[in-house]
């Protein structure tokens, strides 16, 4: 558990790799990108990047704006070229290859469905530039019109349909080709609360009945996180951490990634000691302030004394009373409760430490009371395990 | 207390009426009424005399008779070969130009619109540059230019490439030179207004699902941008029908326009009625097709 911040995780000679084909030595990756990169006059929208991707993957590539993600997508499509490396789609190189000879079909994040022609004409267009014939074109569009549940709307106008429509409109027309890779470019960002959840579990299903390769592109960590099987954060055109939802939002490689995949508490604190569990394993205690607060953490590697290190820990790892808790690798601070927010399935609190700094709780209601268990300036104790703390390199 | 939120002093509604029907005011009196009475003088017989046509009415002759109306001049215009040459070649003309300002003034725009935000402003400005200029003044330059010993013809010799001068002013392509230089920013500034709000995503969308790169312009930049061409092409062909000055300076003898055979009318032959007659013909062929496209148009719309 402790161990879990690398990605060689120990694997038995007869693991499945079926469903986490990236931790399998032998599997060949489906999309190569190799060194790929993209100067625009002298800004470097992607710097020089390398990644695989696995046949069925339901990548994610999360990043703020201008962070060059679009850039990698539009390079993915073909609609902007690299300046330098390579991109491999089942063994072909398909750098040099025009958007309209791609394997590769993209939907895009206004949907950009064709306003004069009708769903049907849409979902077709693809097929008609391949020459398909028309009874093959027929079937196949009415296929994909029930795929998305659109066959009363076949003859409307995208003028005449809702936002979750266009959606399914756009994403029928971009999977009417049976593309190796599809790419999705903010899926969910235009829809409302509601619809966005369903068509999440919408799109995870049409995955895995396709089997298509998905590469998302997002800004939103909530929607990287539900959908992918992987998440590649990106700053500045660069990979900041690979891995699944769940190594990134529990063992982020640095602050940027803490912060960005999902809230977390960041502490600086002061190295007092540092002690060997195991081979792996450094149980070290910090001090937070001149108050002398005492940080445990587990931690992978082993720092000294003396030295200044990042500690977060993610609200929900918290536990919040008002009776002191006791246990010996508990974290313990006290504060008060300044600000929160009730969820009805969970609250939000924003204690106002000793110290003065601000610690995000996120607290189950587990209990049905008529009143909320904890008032504004309410005086509580936080605590939370050793296990529970990340230590981040600066 | 409520109610006289929903309620609008009689000023304001007064004020709002004012406002709505301003462009109504304008077109009444500066287009329906003008037109009123060159309609009503059509029916008219010419006379010498101030103003040179017969009275509409005159009571003097008995109530089975007052009305002087003739259907005469429109009854020449039909049997005179002459008007509908004319006609014809006014068509003929502004359609042809229609088509080369269209043409030629597509790739402009579509180049306008994809330009960087500064360039873009600055293009604009060049486009709409020679109105700067007075308009005579700019086709008479046309006259410098395409002369016998104008510049054109002046450099050829010069650089031998031709033994004569060429004839070249007077002619119908000095016509169409001078209307496709005269029209083409009414149809290059609709154009680029409809091209440079188009959804780039759109043309992305095309090529992605295998367009190629005209297959992209056919079926989605070309079909989404009619409404510019249509504006465009109304705004070029209705006044080159009417066309006076340039086929008068740079055209020929046989650039026979039914804009310099009203002018004839008027001023050299001082037939005002048959003028008006002309004029009124000239109006419907415009008017008729334009509202026709535009109901059919309302209807797509639908």
């Amino acid at each position: 558990m402790t161990a879990a911040t690398d990605n060689k995780a120990p694997t038995p000679s007869e693991t499945d790799f079926s469903e986490t084909p990236w931790l399998d030595p032998q599997a060949v990756p489906f999309i190569q990108i190799k060194s790929l990169g993209k100067q625009f006059g002298d800004f470097t929208a992607v710097d020089s990047i390398s990644l695989d991707i696995y046949q069925g993957e339901l990548f994610t590539i999360l990043g703020g704006s201008g962070c060059g993600k679009s850039t990698l997508l539009r390079m993915l499509a073909g609609f902007e070229a690299p300046s330098v490396g390579q991109i491999i789609i089942d063994g072909v190189d398909i750098s040099d290859l025009p958007a309209y000879d791609r394997p590769v079909n993209m939907m895009f994040q206004s949907y950009a469905v064709f306003p004069h022609m009708t769903v049907a004409q849409n979902i077709a267009y693809g097929l008609k530039k391949d020459r398909l014939p028309s009874a093959e074109i027929d079937s196949r569009v009415s296929e994909m019109l029930e795929l998305v549940q659109l066959q009363d709307l076949a003859s409307r106008k995208p003028k005449q349909l809702s936002g979750g429509q266009c959606q399914r409109v756009a994403l029928a027309r971009a999977l009417i080709k049976r593309p190796k890779v599809l790419l999705l470019d903010e899926p969910l960002a235009a829809l409302d609360k509601k619809l966005r959840e369903q068509t999440q579990f919408e799109l995870m299903n049409l995955q895995y009945k396709l089997g298509t390769t998905f590469i998302v592109v997002t800004h939103d960590q909530e929607e990287a996180m539900t959908l992918s099987s992987r998440v590649a954060v990106m700053d500045e055109g660069g990979f900041v951490q690979i891995g699944t939802p769940l190594e990134v939002y529990e063992f982020p490689v640095n602050r940027f990634v803490a912060d960005f995949f999902g809230t977390i508490n960041l502490f600086d604190a002061t190295v007092t000691s540092s002690t060997q569990i195991d081979s792996t394993t450094y149980t070290i205690e910090a001090a937070l302030d001149k108050i002398g607060t005492l940080i445990k953490a587990d931690c992978s590697h082993q720092l000294k004394e003396g030295d200044i290190t990042s500690i977060g820990v993610r609200p929900e790892k918290l536990s919040i009373s008002q009776k002191k808790p006791r246990g010996k690798n508990l974290t313990i601070t006290s504060g008060v409760v300044e600000d929160l927010a009730y969820y009805g399935n969970r609250s939000i609190y924003r204690v106002r430490s000793h110290s003065g700094r601000i610690i995000q709780v996120s607290a189950q209601n587990f209990q049905r009371t008529k009143e909320l268990v904890l008032e504004w300036d309410d005086q509580v104790y936080l605590s939370w395990d050793s296990s529970c703390s990340v230590v981040l390199p600066e | 207390m409520t109610e006289a939120k929903y309620s609008t002093p009689l000023g304001d509604k007064l004020w709002r009426w004012l406002v709505i029907s301003l462009p109504y005011w304008w077109l009444a009196i500066f287009f329906l009424a003008p037109f009123a009475i060159v309609f009503k003088i059509s029916f008219a017989d010419p006379v010498i005399a101030q103003p040179p046509f017969s009275n509409f009415f005159d009571f003097s002759l008995g109530a089975d008779s007052w009305l002087l109306a003739t259907l005469d001049n429109y009854r020449f215009i039909t049997e005179d070969n002459l008007y509908w040459i004319s006609y014809f070649k006014s068509l003929k003309i502004a359609a042809i130009s229609t088509v080369l300002c269209l043409l030629l003034g597509y790739p402009m725009a579509y180049g306008i619109a994809k330009c960087q935000p500064k360039t873009r402003n600055i293009l604009l400005m060049l486009v709409i540059l020679p109105f700067w200029t007075s308009f005579l003044l700019r086709v008479y330059a046309w006259i410098v230019m395409l002369g016998k010993t104008g510049a054109i013809n002046s450099l050829l010799l010069k650089m031998g490439l031709i033994a004569s001068p060429l004839e070249m002013l007077y002619t119908d392509g000095a016509v169409y030179l001078g209307i496709v230089y005269t029209y083409i920013p009414f149809m290059v500034l609709p154009l680029y207004s409809v091209l440079e709000k188009m959804d780039t995503n759109l043309q992305d969308a095309a090529a992605d699902l295998g367009a190629r790169r005209w297959q992209v312009f056919f079926n989605i930049t070309l079909p989404l941008s009619m409404p510019g061409v249509i504006a465009g092409s109304m705004l070029v062909f209705i006044p080159a029908v009417g066309e006076f000055v340039i086929p008068a300076l740079l055209g020929g003898i046989d650039s026979l326009m039914i804009g310099r055979t009203l002018y004839d009318e008027f001023f050299i032959n001082r037939d005002w009625p048959l003028a008006s007659a002309v004029a009124t013909v000239l109006l419907l062929i415009i008017v008729v097709p334009v509202m026709l496209l535009q109901s059919s148009q309302r209807e797509e719309a639908k």
